[in-house]
């Protein structure tokens, strides 16, 4: 379902070219939960967000359901975020200034078309098989950092995507509530199907998963050292 | 459920929770729109409401009117208006000039108008007004009726009778009820006249705050050297009026220099009154132009601020499936309601300006300076929001989203 060949993602800063991510190529299978486990530095957010077409690679090619992703426009991928990923972020990121339900219904607001559901309705069901029924119509800044973990991932499901992409999901979060995050990511896995890939910099974290990609200086490599 | 529909309703209610977070910033940048449709709409209203309030003191002379006048001030019709500086120097006229006007046959009516400012007084109170010689025929030219009382006829004229006709305001401030001042006498440069009339509300404040007098009466100490200022010409057919204006100034040229008079026509006067009136709204609108850009520049700089704020919250709009559309939507819609606001408050504000303003003068808002408003209040939300909000739609999602 997904599959990068050859992937290059050139910064520069400044006059100096930063290589993040180096030939990179890999296959992501339907229903899989994967882990890619680097240092800080090693690129694999930047791995991640070229998946979420968060960002173009340089050089290569990356296909998203056979799709190559380099022909599409901004209206497109777009979509794509909107449907086929789910993002959960390390920082939570959630808008402060919308209700937790309505931080879950956003996604829902960027689809072009008729949507097939009451957004209100599944966010309120989301919510509540998260836990987070009483707290629906708080602010994020009111809630544990855990609580907003999990909104994020009831937002990230929302569109009912192919795909959730948690980037150190555990990494604001004490060890107990982390867990149960990990917890709620692996049922939805095991229970829906969802692939989910994980990124982290915790072998313990990544040891969770069925496979491991690790990437060191930008290269993804047969052995974590 | 429909995706587009909830999406403006989402954007809405998101600009509204905005405004209400940051009321006195959003106050502040929609006061500059507000000064500036303010001043835009109040200057029309206050341009339009004197031009025709001048209009209608024209026309309510009579379209039939010639006016001579001394000095070169109103050229034909394109020359404008030059001031009193025009008058000076300009010829005085006299009753010769009248016999030879009256010899044109088209004219119905020959006016002369004696006219000098005056302390009207009566046994209790006084007043400072004009004093107007004319003739008996003045009083049809110029479509003024007694109220109360009688108008002088021509024997009151030969025989330089001391009687006065008042006008309404005059009547007014000296014996309170217009009505009341017949028959009672008044006195004016220390001789005495008695009223024998008083006239209908004009509405021009001259000629209501004017006492009419026989102007052969004017001859003794007022006016030794038997002049006037002006004489106004009243011809029988319209279409004869640009044919009358011509022998006239032919008349007259006899006597006097072409720069030390002019022969104005009723439609002329409202040209140049026109004129000076498109002119003055152009300035008016330029100065309310200015103010409405400098708004403008408000806005835009409002709007970068909020953009920079928001640079995350753009960020995970996009992570989540926003297009770079609904981002530049999202800000443009803001800048868009935040002009429009302001240019409803310019409107309300204008409006209860104008009457406040129409107790003294008839100033009038028209739909056009509403629409006008309206239309560059959006027009300026558009123009100035579109930068930040390319910039902002521009942003990369992920750059965005790291931003703290």
């Amino acid at each position: 379902m997904i599959k990068f060949l050859n992937v290059d993602k050139t910064y520069s800063l400044g006059e100096d070219k930063v290589l993040a991510v180096v030939d990179a190529s890999l296959e992501i299978r339907k229903g899989e939960y994967v882990s890619i486990l680097g240092t800080s530095g090693s690129g694999k957010s930047t791995l991640m967000h070229i998946i979420g077409l968060l960002e173009r690679p340089t050089k290569g090619k990356v296909f998203i359901e056979g799709k190559d992703v380099s022909k599409l426009d901004d209206d497109q991928i777009s979509a794509i975020r909107n449907t086929f990923v789910g993002f959960v972020f390390q920082q939570f990121n959630l808008i402060n200034k919308l209700t937790v339900l309505e931080n879950v219904m956003l996604p829902t607001i960027y689809f072009k078309g008729n949507l097939k559901f009451d957004a209100e309705k599944k966010a309120r069901k989301l919510l509540t098989e998260l836990g987070m029924a009483n707290r629906m119509d708080f602010y994020p800044n009111k809630i544990s950092g855990g609580q907003q973990q999990r909104v994020a991932i009831a937002r990230s499901l929302i569109m009912s995507p192919k795909l959730i992409l948690a980037d150190e999901p555990t990494g604001n979060l004490d060890s107990k509530t982390g867990d149960e995050i990990l917890d709620v990511l692996e049922s939805l896995n095991k229970k829906t199907g969802v692939t989910v890939i994980l990124v982290t910099h915790e072998k313990p974290v990544a040891d969770r998963t069925k496979r491991q990609i690790y990437i060191k200086d930008g290269k993804i490599v047969k052995k974590y050292i | 459920m429909t995706g587009p529909k909830t999406s403006f309703m989402h954007m809405l209610k998101n600009s509204f929770a905005d405004f209400k977070r940051n009321k006195v910033r959003t106050f502040l940048t929609s006061l500059g729109i507000m000064v500036g449709v303010m001043s835009v709409v109040l200057l029309i209203a206050l341009g339009l409401g004197l031009k025709n309030y001048l209009e209608e003191q024209f026309e309510s002379l009579g379209a039939n009117l010639i006016m001579i006048m001394p000095g070169s001030g109103f050229g034909g019709g394109g020359g404008g208006f030059s001031g009193p500086a025009g008058l000076i120097g300009g010829a005085e006229f006299d009753e010769r000039d009248l016999e030879s006007l009256k010899r044109i046959r088209e004219i119905e009516y020959v006016v002369p108008l004696y006219l000098e400012s005056a302390l009207i007084e009566s046994d209790d109170t006084e007043f400072f007004g004009y004093i107007e010689g004319i003739n008996e025929e003045g009083f049809v030219l110029m479509n003024l009726e007694p109220l109360e009382g009688e108008v002088f006829d021509k024997g009151d004229v030969s025989s330089q009778a001391k009687v006065v006709v008042l006008g309404n305001k005059v009547a007014e401030e000296l014996f309170g009820n217009p009505e009341d001042g017949v028959r009672k006498t008044i006195r004016m440069k220390n001789q005495r006249f008695k009223v024998i009339g008083v006239l209908e509300k004009k509405g021009d404040p001259e000629m209501d705050s004017s006492a009419f007098i026989p102007y052969k009466t004017t001859y003794g100490s007022m006016n030794p050297d038997k002049t006037f200022f002006s004489i106004y010409l009243g011809v029988k057919n319209d279409d004869d009026v640009a044919g009358v204006k011509q022998e006239a100034e032919e008349t007259l040229l006899k006597r006097y220099d072409e720069d030390s008079f002019s022969v104005i026509e009723q439609s002329e006067l409202l040209e140049t009154v026109n004129q000076i009136f498109s002119v003055l709204n152009g300035v008016l609108l330029a100065i309310g132009s200015i103010s409405l850009f400098v708004g403008g520049i408000g806005i835009m700089n409002i709007m970068y601020a909020t953009v920079t704020e928001r640079t995350k919250e753009i960020g995970i709009r996009r992570a989540i499936g926003a297009t770079q559309k609904d981002i530049l939507l999202q800000f443009l819609s803001e800048s868009l309601i935040l002009s429009v606001l302001g240019g409803l408050a310019g409107l309300l504000s204008a409006t209860g300006i104008v009457l406040i303003i129409r107790i003294f003068f008839p100033a009038s808002i028209n739909l056009v300076a509403v629409l006008v408003s309206f239309f560059v209040s959006s027009a300026i939300g558009i123009i100035f929001g579109v930068f930040p909000a390319k910039r902002a739609s521009k942003l990369s999602p992920i750059e965005a989203i790291r931003y703290e």
